[in-house]
């Protein structure tokens, strides 16, 4: 019972990391994928920003409260995006090259 | 200027009024016209018009700006003027502008309900942003309505005297002046040189038939934040309305009308990525302000501002609100790396420039750089940075060739005056923007003193105020 137990919670904990990982990989692949320049660096910064400053959180609670958080963040970044391809302009002068 | 270079251009008359833009004898209201349709031929001479687009998904419907799109787009700097929307608003708003089309007064089915409830939500998320009650929150169309119902006729037949500065915007110093002509009194305070006003001086000019004080929170050209706290507390101790403007600070710095002691507040939704067209306007319960309406109708709005409240609007204010409130801190914190990075670049490569302003009572966001170029004017600069979004006053007072009025106000010379640029950053702005920025800024500011004679006669050690300049 106990090694159940035991079994069970590491497998949660494990889970959740990778979780967190997965979503954190989406978030960055997603964002990049923006036309807009500002859209784009904003987002990449506070995304990463935003899980650096939340690397330590403990409780079970606000974990899963910031991982749905992310969720919903996934999905508006995605309409943004492409709401963005339907409505791109040209590049901004301090882009380096031509962004996808 | 070469016939090719000219090929494209579909304004009338660019070429002479391009070159009426140098002429010194042309009188003041045209140079005005002159100076922006130089800064606009300049623009078209730069993005020659295509008349076979590659196929786009969608180009600008207007003829007259469609580039192509290999041109480059001018790096935005320019945060005070409007913000770009955040894409967390424009996804809150699009679904009432596609399916949740109701009006959120209908009462009688599903579409009205929704309306109304995303519009409630709406007003809560923008009162918990400033601290208050959200029926004490009116949806108007921007923060120049929501200033009109404030520098109003507050109990006409005792209170006729109104206190307002030298440096609010445009706004509430025409209503002002409206108001004198109706016979009421208005004293416009004098600011210290570092932009900020004297209580003492308030103080003694507050007499007891004084109605209204309005001072602005954050300025929109220098970004001098004022002693609002104070101020509020010496109304409330002497029983004078107190309003504030607070479009430029809503969401940079953090508000409590309670605290404060504010009594009415203006919000403006595009200075905080919101939708351009909505504000908000906070009117205090407790003690209860009694203003009068502008917009009569329905009585929508507790009867102060008739009309069906815009939902996609307001839903996007509310979200902008909500997001301000989130971000806060971290905005606050990269704002000031950023705006000390650029002053501290700028000021290190190029001698002689002014940070106009209080230096620790402000918001960092918000520079004005006097760059001293020596009767070299801003427009000078502008149009040499011509990559770069930038301004040298409000967005209301741009098309003047005069210069801005706040700075007169704060006591700079007709120099440092006439050659000032403005400089925004906020939310979207990075580091790549800064130094691109700083870089372009130091190496058009030495071109252009190089070609100056002035500056060649300030490096020889003539004072430039002895000279006589004589008359032609």
């Amino acid at each position: 019972m106990q090694r159940e137990k035991n079994y069970t919670e590491i497998n949660m904990a494990s889970c959740s990391r990778a979780q967190v990982i997965s979503l954190y990989r989406m978030l960055m692949k997603e964002s990049n994928k923006f036309t807009s320049y500002n859209y784009r660096t904003y987002t990449l910064r506070r995304v990463k920003d935003g899980f650096r400053e939340n690397l330590h959180v403990d409780n079970p609670k606000t974990l899963d409260n910031l991982i749905n958080q992310d969720r919903e963040n996934l999905a508006v970044i995605k309409r943004q995006v492409s709401i963005g391809h339907l409505y791109s302009a040209q590049r901004n002068v301090v882009e380096k090259e031509p962004h996808l | 200027m070469s016939p090719k270079a000219l090929k494209g251009i579909n304004r009338p008359n660019n070429l002479s009024c391009f070159t009426t833009v140098f002429r010194s004898e042309a009188g003041c209201s045209e140079r005005t016209r002159c100076i922006s349709s130089g800064l606009w031929a300049l623009w078209s001479l730069v993005t020659v018009r295509a008349d076979h687009l590659p196929s786009s998904p969608c180009t600008p419907s207007t003829a007259l700006l469609s580039p192509r799109l290999d041109e480059l787009r001018p790096l935005y700097m320019d945060f005070q003027a409007t913000t770009p929307m955040d894409p967390r608003v424009l996804d809150a708003m699009l679904p009432y502008q596609v399916n949740y089309y109701g009006n959120p007064h209908s009462r009688t089915h599903a579409y009205g309900w929704e309306s109304e409830t995303a519009m409630e939500k709406a007003r809560k998320q923008v009162a918990d942003l400033i601290g208050a009650d959200p029926r004490e929150t009116v949806f108007t169309s921007g923060a120049t309505e929501s200033q009109q119902y404030c520098v109003a006729r507050f109990y006409k037949a005792k209170k006729t005297h109104i206190i307002t500065t030298q440096t609010e915007h445009k706004c509430v110093l025409d209503s002002c002046r409206i108001l004198e002509a109706e016979g009421f009194e208005v004293t416009y305070l004098p600011v210290k040189n570092n932009g900020l006003i004297d209580l003492k001086q308030l103080q003694e000019t507050i007499r007891p038939d004084t109605s209204l004080v309005s001072i602005m929170t954050v300025n929109n050209e220098i970004g001098v934040k004022q002693p609002i706290k104070e101020i509020g507390h010496l109304c409330r101790s002497k029983n004078v309305f107190f309003h504030t403007d607070a479009a430029q600070a809503v969401g940079k710095i953090p508000i409590n009308v309670n605290d404060w002691k504010v009594d009415l507040m203006s919000i403006s939704g595009h200075k905080i990525s919101g939708p351009k067209g909505v504000g908000a306007l906070y009117v205090r319960r407790r003690p209860r302000v009694r203003i009068e309406p502008l917009q009569n109708g329905g009585g929508q709005e507790r009867g102060l501002r008739s009309g069906t409240v815009p939902t996609p609007l307001v839903v996007g204010l509310g979200a902008a609100c909500e997001i301000a409130q989130q971000e806060l801190e971290y905005d606050h914190k990269c704002v000031t790396v950023l705006a000390n990075r650029l002053v501290q670049k700028i000021v290190s490569e190029i001698p002689d420039v002014v940070k106009n302003g209080d230096p620790d009572q402000r918001y960092p966001g918000k520079i004005r750089l006097s760059n001293c170029l020596f009767f070299l004017k801003w427009e000078s600069l502008l149009m040499a940075l011509k990559d770069v979004a930038l301004s040298s006053g409000s967005a209301c007072t741009s098309a003047s060739l005069e210069p801005s009025y706040v700075l007169r106000a704060i006591g700079a010379d007709e120099d440092l005056a006439h050659s000032s640029i403005r400089f925004g950053i906020g939310r979207f702005t990075t580091e790549e923007d800064v130094d691109y920025t700083v870089e372009k800024c130091i190496q058009q500011v030495k071109r252009l003193r190089e070609m100056s004679p002035l500056w060649e006669m300030v490096q020889e050690g003539i004072d430039l105020k002895s000279i006589k300049w004589t008359q032609h």
